[in-house]
């Protein structure tokens, strides 16, 4: 799958683990959330980068401890109509402070990649070659957001705050 | 009319480029159907049983003079001529081909008009009280805080893909015209002890074939965390709503399988962590929303002028100033309701004429404001007392002034068996039907307020749990039957209906709801009493005893 990050393809450096393979020394991993929490003391003095899978079934609060082991947090759309990871994503970046990079993974498709970079994904795991191509026009046909979320784009109930200021009119 | 400014033109201009774009990406085959869907559902368009449908987004029911001659437009021009206003203050027209569906979308956003957030599992048109702004009952206008909400719930990231639909109502009277406790969010604005004004919240109600009523979840919320508030409503929706069955995904079903009370502590909880954060409503924000809505520019008029007491000498203009005008805040002007019921007519439909005409008289004697109501009708909130009876000249000419509102013919129904792919059963003739057994209007005066709401199936769209009389349409070994509810109501005093009996089949529901009727006559306490306030007082059992002994 085509991976785009801040708008350009970049290559997955993560292999992901078969269910009961040891871990391979030396390659970055994405592991998902329950092996992870299971292994995650032992996680810890391993060289290469972790990264975990969040199933969006499971509360993303859980994931607090660990975040600072972890050097890539991806979570997971099984279809596109499924729009829990828009929430772990905003609260991972707007609660629990996570700057590191967060994926989107599974039916991540173009029309909801404005959405996911509104929400705090900075990686984007396309389902299609075709959308991954588009990514530029996609995004760029949005210049207008109505709500403020934590992406630092900004948003037109904040715009009226600064036009009120502009005009004086502020009391 | 709140005034679309250069943030909403923009965005509105960006989505119709994009659906344009998706339309033409599902028609070269690069969208399949599947994924098309959500799309166009986003933007108000379903397949229907014989068409597509566009639902068009009629924010808290307000038009403009020119929005109303645009979906007139759009009725003749990509329609068969007429449009049907619906129980969500929204329009639909039934016959609209894919193709077309561009055009049509791009003549309507002329005058800031779209179907976005009309379908799909997004955060729904926010409705309120077709009277805002006009009724003297109101503590402020309710039309201020759907904007807000409108704006704050467009195209918002997080809750685009909810487990189900999600529909906020908001009332600023006592008397509640938007039925809040009948959806997923119902808010009443309201003053507190200190003068202070705020929301009382209630969530988890809703129709549909799984109907509850509201459960308040606040009492008094400050008006300014309005939208944290919200946002934490929705985020816990959104993390924990059911989205294994869609049949237990909406809001309601969540709420009452965790308790009204651990509903609220996971709500309290997210809004402690967000409520002085960016969605905070510092008052400049909120005088610039309420600055872009044109006040009318009132005469200074005295009440009764003599105009209108001398055509109240006619009877028949006394008949309809006496059902279908109502009192103003502001002296010399009252509010006007304009039936979609005529009798015989399918309930809600308007014709492109009928359209252009009310959208004259609105610019003509309304300040060019129209409203449309809950209950599938028109109203013009803001008309010179002096200006009626030149009003309803011109309305009687083209059928619009039929003095039926909140009578027994003034019959909310969906589309039903006649359009839609989910009925069970006809809605639209079983209300002609009824309608016609009531055409004598002294009859249906003298039985005085009764609402019958009709569905063609357990979704619920006719709202028939709440009607004073429901009807709801099932399939029993592929003949309609229909079910009969008694002592429904959607307003402040909010309740579902009680099962009268076995269904019956289609011929004879007419006659079954005369016999309903005739039973209030004979049972009510005086004529001052209400039918559902006879049924609150009897309980259904005298009705079935009198009903089903006649069949």
């Amino acid at each position: 799958m085509p991976l785009i990050e801040n708008g350009r393809l970049i290559e997955d450096r993560y292999v992901v683990p078969a269910d009961e393979d040891a871990l391979p020394d030396g390659v970055p991993l994405l592991i998902p959330a329950e092996r992870f929490l299971k292994e995650a003391e032992a996680l810890k003095g391993r060289q290469a980068p972790v990264a975990v899978l969040w199933p969006n079934n499971r509360r993303i609060e859980e994931i607090e401890p660990y975040l600072g082991q972890l050097s890539l947090i991806a979570l997971q759309f099984p279809s596109f109509r499924d729009g829990r990871a828009y929430s772990q994503a905003r609260l991972l970046r707007e609660r629990l402070g996570w700057r590191g990079p967060l994926r989107a993974t599974g039916n991540v498709l173009r029309d909801q990649f404005i959405f996911m970079l509104r929400a705090g994904f900075d990686q984007l795991d396309a389902a299609k070659e075709d959308d991954a191509a588009h990514f530029a026009e996609e995004v760029g046909s949005h210049s207008v957001f109505y709500q403020p979320t934590g992406d630092g784009r900004p948003s037109i109930l904040r715009a009226r705050l600064g036009r009120v200021a502009a005009h004086g009119t502020t009391n | 009319m709140y005034v679309y400014d250069e943030f909403d033109r923009s965005f509105l201009a960006e989505r119709v480029a994009e659906f344009r774009d998706q339309v033409e990406r599902r028609l070269s085959g690069a969208l399949s159907e599947d994924e098309f869907k959500p799309l166009r559902l986003m933007n108000g368009v379903y397949l229907q049983l014989h068409a597509y449908m566009l639902r068009v987004a009629i924010p808290y029911g307000t038009l403009s003079g020119a929005q109303m001659r645009k979906l007139a437009h759009v009725a003749r021009t990509y329609d068969k001529g007429y449009g049907h206003f619906t129980t969500r203050q929204n329009i639909q027209f039934n016959w609209i081909k894919l193709e077309d569906l561009p055009a049509a979308m791009a003549a309507l956003a002329e005058v800031g008009v779209h179907g976005i957030q009309t379908s799909g599992n997004c955060i729904r048109n926010v409705t309120t009280d077709q009277w805002a702004g006009a009724t003297p009952e109101e503590v402020d206008d309710p039309r201020l805080w759907a904007e807000i909400l409108r704006q704050y719930s467009t195209a918002h990231p997080e809750f685009s893909y909810l487990p189900r639909k999600f529909k906020i109502a908001i009332t600023a009277a006592d008397h509640d015209r938007a039925a809040v406790k009948v959806h997923d969010v119902g808010l009443r604005l309201h003053r507190n002890a200190q003068g202070e004004m705020g929301f009382e919240v209630l969530v988890g109600g809703g129709l549909g074939r799984t109907p509850f009523i509201g459960k308040k979840i606040r009492d008094f919320l400050p008006a300014e965390h309005l939208l944290s508030y919200v946002e934490a409503i929705m985020r816990v929706y959104n993390r924990f709503g059911r989205r294994d069955n869609i049949y237990k995904a909406r809001i309601k079903i969540l709420v009452h399988e965790i308790g009204a009370e651990a509903f609220s502590a996971e709500v309290e909880k997210e809004w402690e962590a967000i409520r002085e954060g960016a969605l905070h409503l510092d008052a400049p924000v909120v005088e610039d929303i309420r600055s872009r809505f044109i006040t009318p520019d009132f005469a200074q008029l005295p009440d009764h002028p003599a105009e209108l007491t001398g055509a109240l000498e006619n009877p028949a203009f006394a008949t309809w100033h006496r059902n279908s005008v109502h009192a103003h805040k502001v002296p010399g002007y009252s509010i006007v309701t304009i039936s979609l019921k005529a009798v015989g007519a399918p309930p809600g439909d308007a014709t492109g004429e009928q359209m252009e005409v009310v959208a004259d008289l609105a610019d003509t004697y309304g300040f060019g404001e129209i409203r449309v109501g809950h209950e599938q009708n028109l109203c013009l909130p803001n008309i010179a007392q002096k200006d009626l009876p030149e009003l309803w000249r011109r309305l009687e000419a083209i059928g619009l002034a039929t003095p039926n509102v909140n009578l027994v013919n003034d019959i909310i129904a969906c589309p039903g068996l006649d359009y839609c792919a989910l009925a069970n059963a006809r809605a639209i003739p079983v209300a002609q039907e009824i309608a016609k057994r009531f055409a004598d209007l002294d009859r249906a005066r003298g039985v005085g307020r009764l609402h019958i709401n009709i569905s063609g199936c357990i979704n619920a769209c006719g709202h028939h749990h709440v009607g004073h009389i429901g009807i709801l349409g099932v399939d029993k070994a592929g003949e309609e039957f229909y079910q009969i509810t008694i002592g429904g109501r959607a307003d402040e005093h909010a309740q579902l209906g009680t099962l009268l009996g076995p269904a019956v089949p289609y011929d004879q529901v007419p006659g079954l709801i005369e016999d309903i009727v005739d039973a209030y006559m004979e049972l009510r306490a005086s004529p001052r009493e209400l039918f559902v306030d006879t049924v609150a007082r009897l309980g259904v059992e005298p009705f079935k005893e009198r009903v089903y002994a006649a069949h």
